[in-house]
């Protein structure tokens, strides 16, 4: 899931500076589970800004509308009715989305209200960690489920750094080494062996941004119809 | 402007979100016990106190409220355990938003009122309402008819439903198996 967080309040003001009709979309998939960008969150911001506005006198109008998916273009669709009546479409997506909302409604200026963090997981209400950094090239399999490539302050592929310290990286103190974390789990697993095996240095040139994907099944139909 | 020269005084409106189980209980026994209390209070009853949330609040001050309260059970006798904990931390987070906003956080409170203490349910009635007094109204109040937004009606999905997901349903090799007699003699060991 991506996590994200909502950006304070004056920087959200300062970007709606001058704007009258103000359209809040919220997304409903993964920044609506960490508590950033849904529905809730979304009737939040806007009531925190209209309240905000009339305090200062300001006259503006605030619609909100949350939809189930700001990355999918059926979903985006479903703004088209009311695109049109704003000025400014004020997105709690995470920067995938709005970029993508930004891009179906190219005459309308879209911005911001979450900065986005990472993929990660839930580790208890209220709280998330990054687990992964899409590289690509995954190596959970060599590494019982722990990625060296996020955890790692060093992305060592091969064994810890010298500065492991009681379980502990050199980098931080309260991080932990995800090398002790990897050995501990394979010992555990009775897979030790498997840390013989040295692994080639990592590939970064298929991390090339920006990122394309095209399904293999849809590859061949597209030659097809080029055809 | 100059308040004393108004036709009506200032009157406060305060809102009370009460649980079902201890404070709204509390209201009712200060009822029978004859205790006069603030009429300024607007009770307004909820299953559990950890039912509140920063949107309702918010809301409530949006509409003109001049002071918003939750009441629930004293602390460890919630009747959900924890209901009147997670409460305490809402109107925590709630104040907070307020503050940003630039509205006194004093205006909302929350208030552990045991369903025996009538007397402190109309103590603490007297005492928000007091306090509103204090801080004067609400600057929202004027501006609450005021069409500043709301929410909009997403469109319907034009897309058909997508098949139901089996989503956490283990599905096991050895049960298709089953499912086609003919195949199931030559299975390794289920």
């Amino acid at each position: 899931m991506i996590v994200a967080k909502r950006k304070p309040l004056e920087q959200i003001e300062a970007m709606l500076e001058g704007f009258e009709r103000i359209l809040i979309a919220g997304c409903g998939t993964c920044v609506a589970v960490c508590m950033a960008g849904g529905e809730k969150e979304v009737e939040l911001l806007a009531a925190e800004l209209r309240m905000k506005g009339k305090l200062e006198g300001k006259r503006r109008v605030i619609d909100e509308i949350t939809i189930t998916r700001q990355c999918d273009k059926e979903y985006l669709d479903q703004l088209a009715k009311y695109a049109g009546e704003y000025d400014v479409i004020l997105s709690t997506a995470c920067g995938a989305g709005v970029q993508f909302l930004a891009e179906r409604y190219d005459d309308k200026l879209v911005l911001p209200a979450l900065n986005t963090l990472f993929i990660g997981v839930a580790e208890g209400p209220g709280e998330w960690s990054q687990r992964c950094m899409a590289c690509e090239e995954c190596v959970l399999d060599q590494t019982g489920g722990i990625c060296p490539m996020t955890m790692c302050a060093k992305n060592l592929l091969n064994g810890p750094c010298g500065g492991t310290n009681h379980g502990k990286c050199e980098v931080d103190g309260q991080k932990d080494c995800a090398w002790t974390l990897i050995y501990n789990k394979l010992k555990k697993l009775g897979r030790l062996d498997v840390l013989r095996k040295i692994q080639p240095p990592k590939d970064y040139s298929v991390m090339a941004k920006p990122g394309r994907f095209t399904h293999e099944a849809f590859e061949k139909a597209e030659d097809e119809e080029g055809k | 402007m100059n308040e004393p020269s108004r036709a009506e005084p200032f009157e406060p409106k305060v809102v009370a979100y009460c649980c079902t189980y201890c404070a709204y209980t509390a209201a009712d026994l200060a009822g029978s016990l004859r205790l006069e209390y603030a009429p300024n209070v607007r009770v307004v009853k909820i299953l559990c106190s950890g039912k509140i949330d920063a949107v309702l609040l918010l809301r409530a001050f949006e509409d003109g409220a001049d002071a918003v309260y939750v009441a629930g059970c004293a602390i460890g006798d919630c009747h959900f355990l924890e209901g009147n904990l997670r409460a305490i931390d809402t109107v925590a987070y709630a104040k907070k938003v307020l503050a940003e906003i630039g509205l006194e956080p004093e205006r909302l409170e929350f208030f552990p009122i045991p369903a025996s203490a009538g007397p402190l349910f109309a103590q603490r009635a007297n005492e928000m309402t007091d306090r509103a007094r204090e801080l004067g109204p609400n600057p929202l109040r004027n501006t609450k008819g005021r069409d500043a937004g709301g929410k909009l009606a997403p469109e319907p999905d034009r897309h058909p439903p997508l098949p139901e997901a089996r989503l956490g349903t283990l599905v096991r090799h050895a049960d298709r198996l089953a499912d086609c007699p003919g195949e199931t003699s030559n299975g390794s060991s289920t």
